[in-house]
């Protein structure tokens, strides 16, 4: 089969509706191959129920999904079909305390997943857990330790592992950092930095972190209440933000220097919680 | 430099003027993990002039935490304390009944997840109004009149409809502004602040921690911001202390944190948070992990593993605390280390080109 | 350079050690954190177990062999526990009707369990309609009294073990299963569960390799709750004649059997049957319970 040329991902007029509610409306980006897209947004923005639409975990009201040259529109009606687009698009998600099994041991957890898409002998299995583990810097103690027994980078990292056993074109990283320390979280985005380096594998980075966004990503969308207010190069977005909402997300965030100021917002900005 | 013993925390880290409002001494707390004793907080020292704001930065483990929990009284079963935490000059910990119930609406504690302490069956006006009637023994009408005051004052305008609602009527960030004008009904003298922001959207954070900041000045309150975000403490604190594996490493007024730190933890925890106006080839990462208090070794630096400036020394014997321009630092080397700390590990000694493994 | 704190994975090489599991989750690691409550209780419940597994090899005399002369005589030397309303050994007939009076629970357990298991998973994996229609046929079979249910069962099928241990078992299969519901739910919600969907294992492997093996800690306190449960309601069809049919053996049987004897001064025989029911139950019970709060965590 020859290898499409065109981006690793294309969504067009991407829509979600829970009843009343529009939680996405008409979204549309593209991501190339080796690039790296951070879709920017806080609580309500509908950038998580993107990032579950693409990955096939709820089904979009409209619009479609082109993965890998394959429309993904509709989630997967086999598992068989779910494998396959497991090879393609894969997600590492937010909370390291629940994102893996509390009885696996992450070698337990990445032979399962080489298993289910490879028919290789043991040894050969055995090989690919321990590239993986180096790969996002795994020592032998921590790839034989129960979850319970990691940290939350350490976590992290073999989510991420998890996540490339299945050698996807695509990672979603769903608020992948947001959870771990200040100076863990130095150490993923350098590992996450040179896992694409080594791998060619492309990024979508769903944060509401504006720095960290900056430091990964080449490209930004910028989402409030369902739509997209802000497209272009990150540097470019982050620089010059032209939407007001962007700007306000620009002057909110902490760096030396800055005071928070009172905008005098009495709540009916902010939407009941859901 | 101060020798070890019963010595009084340097001068520094009491802020200048008599009259201080919260004085933390020799703070040690041991609590019981699945069996084993173990120091959460080491040999912590603070103090919090009236009307001034002290901010308390750190990672998982570092004991902030902890340390508000301790002023605020409510440590865990089964810890065990020592040292000294006075109040107005009182001794915290023998306070009992009355004077006790007091001394809570004069130390109002903000928390990070409203939701887990408020009682989602009861209605906000109740809540934000019994402390008020049950301690201070205000009548309803004027505790009410009180709140919905309050309320304005953190940007609620609506306040007697909000008063008749549920907390799960209210998102986030709504919810955080009541707890802040909650605290704030008691009129107390003292702010314990631990992560108030830290669940809200950057947005909302920026309203909210204006909001406190501003009445926290107009109100002239001292309060101890707990966080660990070290660009947020330094926005709207005067002082800011900093603390690793259960103990202060160092205190320094806010304005000269980032440009001259005087503790290579700070340093690198400054260095290592990505940059929201450049893409650095390569985050200055920390290596290993954060260590809690009762995993750091008593008869060495704790964090000297991580630290690119370590020299043998370091790894004989546990530092104390130096004072050193207006703050205070636990770096043997600070003195030597001073002036060249902001500019990355690279200007002090040379890198050694390690591949960075997973923290150990 | 110093490191971290003794990790909990870092078990013992003991076989000791490795029973009592890393950071104490394993079997003897469990039951030791239950307390001197839990711990007593598993001692009754292995006596008991011992008894179900070598009982009729165990009894000094005949359990069945009927001699009516010598029907309620006290004990006597070799005789502890006197004899009953027809003569036979007491203490025989309390070994011999142990495998009964345990075997007959333990069917109940393992039938219900098993069901209410795999409808508990099916409702929390499909949720939405599938849900909505498993949940209210289990709320109608709950509403028929595991007893009612069994007394039906034999007047269709006959009086005997079978017929009873199969009606409770479906009696019990609803509350089973909305128990587990409410865990199955949690479980389907954490992010791992997602994760692996997106890799693509199949429904049944995730159901069974990974969301019920992390609610077993739940599912043994509650199968060794229902144990006791069903060793009293197997025992109150049996007093009832339903069950185990006389001359078999059965401590239920024997209380029926032997009530006379209460009014009669001979209250031996009825009572040590009572007791060991009640004993047993009660510590399965404690045991259960101990363990559904150790689960709770």
């Amino acid at each position: 089969m020859p290898e499409p040329a065109g981006p690793v991902l294309e969504v067009t007029g991407l829509r979600k509706e829970y009843g009343d509610l529009v939680a996405v409306d008409d979204v549309s980006f593209s991501v190339p191959e080796g690039g790296s897209l951070a879709i920017v947004g806080e609580s309500g923005s509908g950038k998580t129920t993107v990032a579950r639409m693409i990955v096939g975990l709820e089904r979009p009201t409209a619009g479609r999904i082109i993965a890998c040259g394959a429309d993904r529109s509709r989630p997967a009606r086999s598992a068989a079909d779910r494998r396959r687009r497991g090879r393609e698009v894969q997600i590492v998600f937010q909370d390291p305390y629940t994102s893996l099994d509390p009885r696996q041991t992450a070698e337990q957890a990445l032979g399962e997943v080489i298993r289910l898409h490879h028919r290789w002998p043991a040894q050969r299995c055995r090989e690919r857990v321990a590239e993986l583990t180096g790969l996002v810097g795994l020592d032998e103690r921590q790839a034989r330790a129960v979850p319970r027994a990691l940290s939350g980078g350490q976590r992290q990292r073999v989510a991420i592992a998890r996540a490339l056993a299945a050698e996807p074109r695509l990672l979603i990283l769903d608020e992948s950092v947001a959870a771990l320390d200040v100076s863990i979280q130095a150490q993923v985005l350098n590992l996450l930095a040179d896992i694409r380096d080594a791998t060619g594998v492309s990024y979508i980075l769903i944060s509401h972190d504006l720095a960290v966004v900056r430091q990964l990503t080449d490209e930004a969308i910028v989402m409030r209440r369902g739509q997209v207010v802000e497209r272009g190069a990150t540097a470019r977005v982050l620089d010059h933000p032209e939407h007001p909402y962007t700007q306000r997300l620009r002057a909110s965030v902490p760096r030396p220097g800055w005071k928070p100021v009172r905008r005098g917002l009495a709540g009916g900005e902010e939407a009941i919680s859901a | 430099m101060t020798g070890a013993g019963q010595a009084a925390p340097p001068a520094e880290a009491r802020p200048p003027g008599a009259g201080r409002l919260l004085e933390v001494e020799r703070l040690t707390v041991r609590l019981r993990v699945e069996g084993v004793r173990r120091a959460v907080l080491r040999d912590v020292s603070l103090a919090i002039a009236p009307g001034e704001a002290v901010g308390l930065v750190g990672e998982s483990g570092s004991g902030k935490s902890m340390t508000a929990r301790a002023i605020g009284r409510l440590l865990p079963d089964g810890a065990q304390a020592e040292g000294t935490i006075r109040f107005h000059g009182q001794d915290v910990a023998a306070l009992s009944g009355s004077d006790l119930r007091r001394y809570r609406s004069q130390v109002a504690l903000i928390f990070q997840d409203p939701r887990a302490h408020t009682n989602p069956v009861r209605r906000i006006g109740d809540f934000m109004t019994e402390a008020l009637r049950t301690n201070l023994g205000v009548p309803p009408g004027e505790a009410a009149r009180r709140a919905v005051d309050m309320l304005a004052q953190v940007g609620i305008d609506d306040g007697a409809r909000r008063l008749r609602q549920y907390p799960h009527q209210l998102s986030g960030g709504l919810l955080q502004r009541v707890m802040i004008a909650t605290a704030l009904l008691t009129e107390p003298r003292l702010l314990l602040a631990d992560e108030p922001t830290t669940a809200l959207d950057v947005t909302t954070q920026a309203e909210v921690m204006a909001i406190l900041d501003e009445l926290r000045r107009e109100l002239h309150l001292g309060m101890l911001f707990i966080t660990h975000d070290l660009e947020l403490a330094a926005a709207i604190c005067d002082r800011t202390a900093v603390m690793y594996a259960g103990q202060i490493v160092e205190v320094r007024s806010s304005a000269m944190l980032h440009s001259d730190p005087l503790h290579p933890y700070t340093a690198a925890l400054a260095g290592a948070r990505p940059d929201i106006s450049r893409t650095a080839a390569r985050l200055r990462a920390i290596p290993g992990r954060p260590l809690s208090a009762f995993e750091a070794p008593d008869d060495q630096c704790a964090f000297a593993p991580r630290c690119a400036h370590a020299q043998d020394a370091c790894w004989e014997a546990a530092p104390d605390l130096v004072e050193l321009d207006g703050g205070v630092s636990r770096c043997r080397r600070a003195a030597t280390l001073r002036g060249r700390l902001a500019a990355g590990p690279e200007a002090a000694e040379p890198e050694t080109a390690e591949p960075e493994a997973a923290d150990a | 350079m110093s490191t971290a704190a003794l990790m909990p994975d870092q078990a013992g090489t003991t076989w000791r050690e490795r029973l009592r599991g890393p950071g104490g989750r394993g079997v003897l690691g469990r039951l030791q954190s239950t307390g001197p409550a839990g711990i007593a209780s598993a001692c009754v419940i292995a006596v008991a177990t011992f008894a179900a597994v070598f009982g009729t090899l165990l009894a000094p005399y005949n359990p069945v062999l009927a001699n009516l002369s010598l029907a309620w005589v006290g004990p006597t030397g070799g005789h502890l526990l006197g004899y009953d309303v027809e003569g036979r050994d007491v203490l025989s007939r309390l070994l011999a009707g142990a495998p009964t009076s345990m075997l007959g629970p333990l069917a109940v357990v393992v039938l219900s369990m098993t069901a209410g298991t795999l409808l508990a998973i099916a409702a929390a994996w499909r949720r939405g309609a599938v849900d909505a229609v498993i949940s209210s046929g289990l709320d109608i079979v709950f509403a028929f009294p595991g007893i009612l249910l069994a007394v039906l069962a034999t007047a269709v099928f006959g009086a005997g073990l079978p017929a009873a241990t199969i009606a409770l078992s479906i009696a019990y299969t609803p509350y089973v299963a909305r128990v587990l519901r409410g865990a199955a739910l949690k479980e389907r919600s954490q992010a791992y569960v997602a994760a692996l969907e997106v890799q693509g294992v199949s429904a049944p492997r995730i159901c069974l390799r990974h969301i019920v093996p992390n609610m077993l800690p739940l599912i043994i306190a509650q199968a060794t709750i229902m144990f006791g449960w069903a060793m009293v309601d197997l025992a109150a069809i049996s007093f009832l004649g339903l069950g185990v049919q006389p001359p078999s053996p059965n401590w239920g049987v024997m209380i029926s059997e032997n009530q006379a004897g209460i009014m009669q001064g001979y209250p031996l025989p009825a009572l040590t049957a009572g007791i060991c029911i009640v004993v047993v139950v009660v510590a399965f019970n404690v045991l259960g319970e101990r363990l559904l709060a150790e689960a709770g965590q």
